[in-house]
């Protein structure tokens, strides 16, 4: 299956963060690397969006948005850094 | 909806009255969410195509015959209509001018749509950062907005190249082929410059340019890229 990337879940990070974050740095929790949410591997056609690190391949987050809930799950990342609006 | 354009045979342009819009950046883009009667929801991401200073929200949405959203937006869609939208969204796939360049934008199929946002917003702020555009598409007639490229060639210098990768018109004196890294070698702009990229098309094409490019020595960090891929639906 064909890979987007993190641009495709902006709107739900969006509404999940409440604040842009393509930008915001993730650091892998298996691997260590810090890389931009934009280029997180990111896989729609599962229930939800999964996104994962681009250089280990191991799961990032997962974010699912259903009947107006949104529900993400970050413990692929280590730490997750962006500027403050 | 105010407006519904053909662009090509697979392509629709909407040309979107959004009230209250607070104003956009060249390449982001805007979620679509399609809302049944039994409350069934679709959400689909589309770039937005007009320059921060149009008047209107133009999205430019590709035809998937297997789409969910994309047949909808294209066929039974019309002026008038009401659409559900939310945006405009991303921070990192963004041009603007103090960002410098050289600047080189490389799109595939409808890649080209951000591209189209941020060469409009480019000429409408009168930059002048050296600017080179390379475009794939299967053909000629698969070519998104070719009359406004044609004029931003003629009247404004415009620095595009065409590749065309399935069918080429009699005569034709463009790239024919695949990117690969000796057509990247012609086109960008050499490493040593420190040009920023934005490439914007299926995940494959950009991974052969942006792949391309590093080979060729450029900054991945000055190499900002956009995927999408058939499940755009």
């Amino acid at each position: 299956m064909e890979a987007l990337d993190g641009n495709a879940i902006a709107g739900a990070l969006l509404a999940a963060f409440g604040h842009e974050m393509t930008m915001a740095s993730g650091t892998c929790a298996t691997c260590g690397q810090t890389n931009m949410l934009a280029a997180l591997r990111v896989y729609l056609r599962a229930p939800g969006a999964v996104a994962r690190c681009p250089v280990c391949g191991e799961v990032a987050l997962v974010l699912i948005e259903a009947r107006g809930v949104v529900c993400v799950d970050v413990r692929g990342l280590a730490a997750l850094d962006y500027e403050s609006p | 909806m105010a407006q519904l354009v053909d662009e090509t045979a697979q392509t629709k342009s909407l040309v979107l009255e959004v009230p209250g819009w607070a104003g956009h950046r060249a390449g982001q883009h805007v979620d679509v969410r399609l809302t049944a009667e039994d409350g069934y929801q679709a959400q689909r991401s589309y770039s937005i195509a007009s320059a921060p200073e149009d008047n209107y929200i133009v999205l430019t949405v590709e035809r998937l015959a297997d789409g969910e959203v994309s047949p909808y937006l294209t066929d039974v869609l019309g002026p008038g209509d009401p659409l559900e939208l939310r945006g405009p969204i991303g921070g990192y796939f963004v041009w603007e001018e103090e960002l410098g360049g050289p600047l080189l934008l490389i799109g595939g199929g409808s890649g080209v749509v951000p591209l189209r946002s941020m060469l409009r917003h480019y000429f409408a702020v009168g930059s002048s950062i050296p600017l080179r555009v390379l475009y794939s598409a299967r053909s000629l007639a698969d070519v998104i907005y070719r009359e406004e490229l044609t004029r931003m060639t003629e009247d404004s210098g415009l620095d595009i190249r065409f590749t065309l990768t399935r069918q080429q018109p009699a005569g034709w004196r463009g790239y024919a082929r695949r990117i690969d890294v000796p057509l990247l070698a012609e086109v960008a702009f050499p490493s040593d410059e420190d040009p920023l990229v934005y490439i914007c098309g299926p995940t494959a094409f950009v991974e052969a340019a942006a792949q391309g490019l590093v080979g060729l020595g450029h900054d991945p960090s000055k190499i900002r890229t956009e995927r999408f891929g058939p499940t755009g639906g």
